[in-house]
């Protein structure tokens, strides 16, 4: 274990600032280098058990960042502790400059920080519109007296009519026409990943956290949900997923943070994580 | 999406066209422009000519089974008219606190068993604002029935503020809570005997008291002071006499008004739900249902979309109670015992939780096969059987009566006992539906939560 590596990668625990402020040249399709999200010190014990343990990372702007680790390692804790859906011990949160530490899950994805989930949260008795038309962000008639009222409701239904243009566009992008009337709950694992992803991908955010949105989806599938990432980056979305596949990692990510014991053990740029000592002998168990 | 074509109605409306002008056809335009209203009042996305034509079937089976039974029973017309208004009366009371509860469990999932709670709170503040000397403060029925379902909605947003952050089990036994909580409070000495405002109000202590009801409005209607024996009002003059060419007596008459009455807050209430249904917001309290933490995931913030549709739901169910049980003047703490609140479960279950066509159903399914129904076996069994065999005293002498192959025993037994027999029924139905056809009578129906169709937009390829 090599204490500051001659290739450039940057310790974490000595210089959790690196993200932001490394020079590195952004490869083509970066944004600005700017940090889009800015994790700093989080904290969280369960019990005795501490779960993520300072981890401090940022993601930038316009880019597809991986977040790997063993199992345990603290990904989904920091996943949640990031959404909301788990308050952190200590540590703060920075979304486009705004700190959103201990906001609830609902304003943490109307600021535009969405997360989609390790096993897929879709709701399996409504159909694959439904679940598509919920998504959608400030719906008129989601007021209970403009759903109601006579007279108010005019403004509902166009709105819907709109959204059902806007859902059904997002159907054929992401291939799942052909289910737009199914239960969601009839539908495949990998299709329910699509779903899923379709449906965070509606509610307009700037930030996509995805928990393992490959896992159970078959090749073919992911080669084009990969596809629609890029994408979508090149749009100008930012992308932080967690995933296991190291190859699949290396290939799309611009960045990568490495979690290890619920810290930050390395970040970097594919090329020089793949080479990282410390990472190769606790992540890949120093067999490669 | 193959909503359209299930509307009645949409079928037979085709060949419009090429009818010959004429009374009919006018007639038809007529009829279509309404049903266009209606459709549009509802929301553009609304099934509700499926859903009239559901519940009526459900309506004309269980009016047919009652009259034969109140027939079997040596009725008369009069006996078996006043039979089915009670009928009714009961449905559409059951109807609409099922639909205040589909809210809460069929939409949003909020798993409330304290329903007898909520309508026990609204019937105790009708009778404190409204009811007589000793009682209340003497003011309006209708200011009453209004404070009644604002006091429902206020125990409902009390409750639902700390309890729904909880898990659904925890937050139904809150809600099992408050029902008793309330029902004891109402049988405290605690909220007897007090001087408010000048005057001697007190809740009974557990004894019946006199209760003003909405009935009063209605039979006012009829008679100069409501009861039978006095003039008729005009209205009242025609109907009895309409009544009297059938043997229909004025009593007879004067409650079917009343039954009428629900019946009209029950089409309100479905309108209201039915436009919930059909909306975002019902979406909302779909996804709730189904992953709350989800929809938080989507940015829907679930605490608030919750507590609306649980205050707004227990005020519907303090509108059902006050029209219920305010309806025989008098009323006491014991009426809302927590079973009160497992019929309504078991109605919701039995149409299809999660339907509002499917909660109506389920009120007049629950109504007419489980409660009323089997209560009138034993006198059709009396009234048509030569001898009645003997009851036994124990169902385990009647069961062992068996092993001589003499089944009337048991016979004797079950219509002696038929009250107990028949919750017994309830139960064995309940868990045959839940073996059998978990989705309720109306099975598991797509209504889908949407103000429009969601159907790919025209102009649009398929690729």
């Amino acid at each position: 274990m090599t204490e500051s590596p001659a290739d450039g990668v940057t310790d974490a625990s000595t210089d959790p600032e690196s993200g932001a402020s490394s020079s590195d040249p952004s490869p083509a399709g970066w944004g600005d280098g700017t940090a889009v999200l800015e994790i700093d010190g989080l904290q969280k014990q369960f019990g005795g058990i501490t779960a993520v343990d300072g981890v401090s990372f940022d993601v930038e702007q316009g880019s597809i960042t991986g977040l790997i680790g063993p199992n345990g390692a603290g990904k989904s804790t920091t996943f949640d502790l990031v959404t909301g859906f788990t308050r952190a011990d200590a540590g703060s949160v920075r979304f486009d400059g705004r700190d959103v530490t201990g906001l609830r899950p609902h304003q943490i994805a109307q600021a535009g920080l969405v997360r989609t989930f390790q096993i897929t949260r879709e709701f399996p008795d409504m159909t694959v519109l439904e679940n598509l038309m919920t998504a959608p962000p400030e719906q008129r008639g989601e007021s209970l007296a403009r759903s109601v009222l006579p007279g108010t409701r005019r403004g509902v239904i166009e709105q819907e009519r709109e959204l059902v243009d806007t859902v059904w566009e997002t159907l054929d992008l992401f291939e799942i026409d052909h289910l737009a009337e199914e239960y969601a709950r009839s539908l495949s694992g990998g299709q329910r990943k699509l779903l899923e992803l379709a449906r965070a991908f509606l509610t307009e955010p700037e930030l996509l956290l995805l928990d393992e949105p490959m896992a159970g989806v078959n090749p073919t599938l992911e080669e084009k949900l990969l596809d629609r990432i890029h994408d979508l980056r090149a749009e100008g979305y930012t992308f932080l997923l967690v995933e296991h596949d190291m190859d699949l990692i290396m290939e799309h990510c611009d960045r990568v943070v490495v979690m290890h014991q619920g810290a930050v053990l390395a970040e970097g740029e594919p090329e020089e994580i793949r080479d990282n000592e410390r990472v190769i002998e606790a992540y890949l168990g120093g067999n490669v | 999406m193959t909503d359209e074509s299930d509307d009645v109605g949409e079928d037979g409306a085709g060949p419009r066209e090429q009818d010959s002008r004429g009374p009919l056809s006018d007639m038809r335009t007529t009829v279509r422009e309404y049903t266009d209203r209606i459709t549009e009042w509802m929301g553009e996305r609304s099934r509700w000519k499926a859903d009239a034509l559901v519940v009526l079937s459900a309506l004309v089976l269980v009016y047919a089974l009652i009259t034969l039974l109140a027939y079997g029973q040596g009725l008369d017309m009069n006996g078996i008219v006043n039979t089915l208004v009670r009928l009714t009366f009961l449905m559409a009371a059951y109807g609409l606190l099922v639909l205040a509860l589909n809210l809460h469990w069929g939409y949003a999932g909020l798993f409330n068993i304290g329903v007898a709670g909520f309508m026990s709170v609204a019937v105790f503040t009708l009778a404190f604002v409204s009811g007589g000397q000793g009682v209340g403060l003497g003011y309006p029925i209708w200011v009453g029935m209004i404070a009644g379902m604002v006091a429902a909605a206020a125990l409902g947003l009390l409750a639902a503020l700390p309890a729904l952050r909880l898990r659904a089990d925890y937050f139904a036994i809150v809600t099992l809570g408050i029902a008793e909580i309330v029902r004891f409070t109402v049988k405290s000495d605690w909220v007897d005997d007090h001087r408010v405002l000048g005057r001697e109000v007190g809740l009974g202590a557990g004894s019946s008291i006199q209760v003003p009801s909405a009935q009063e409005y209605v039979l006012k209607l009829f008679t100069e002071d409501g009861t039978s024996r006095a003039d008729p009002t005009f209205v009242g003059a025609q109907l009895f006499e309409l009544g009297s060419w059938f043997g229909i007596d004025r009593p007879t008459v004067m409650s079917a008004g009343y039954a009428l009455l629900l019946v009209v807050a029950v089409l309100l209430a479905y309108v209201l739900l039915s436009r919930i249904a059909y909306s975002p917001f019902g979406r909302v309290l779909k996804a709730i249902r189904e992953d709350e933490g989800a929809a938080q995931a989507l940015g829907k913030p679930t605490s608030r979309i919750k507590i609306y549709s649980f205050v707004l739901g227990c005020a519907l169910m303090g509108l059902g109670g006050m029209l219920w049980q305010a309806s025989r003047f008098t009323v006491a703490a014991d009426a809302f015992m927590p079973i009160v609140t497992f019929y309504i479960f078991v109605a919701l279950i039995v149409g299809g939780s999660g339907s509002n066509a499917g909660s109506i159903v389920g009120g007049i399914a629950f109504v007419g096969l489980l409660l009323q129904g089997p209560r009138m076996l034993p006198r059709v069994i009396n009234e048509q059987w030569e001898s009645v065999p003997e009851g036994t005293n124990t169902i385990y002498e009647a069961v062992t009566a068996l092993g001589g192959a003499d089944i009337m025993p048991l016979i004797g037994y079950s219509i002696a006992n038929i009250d107990l027999l028949q919750r017994l029924f309830v139960g064995v139905v309940l868990i045959l539906l839940m073996l059998y056809r978990p989705d309720g009578l109306l099975g598991h129906r797509k209504e889908v939560a949407a103000a429009t169709d969601l159907s790919r937009p025209e102009g649009e390829t398929d690729d």
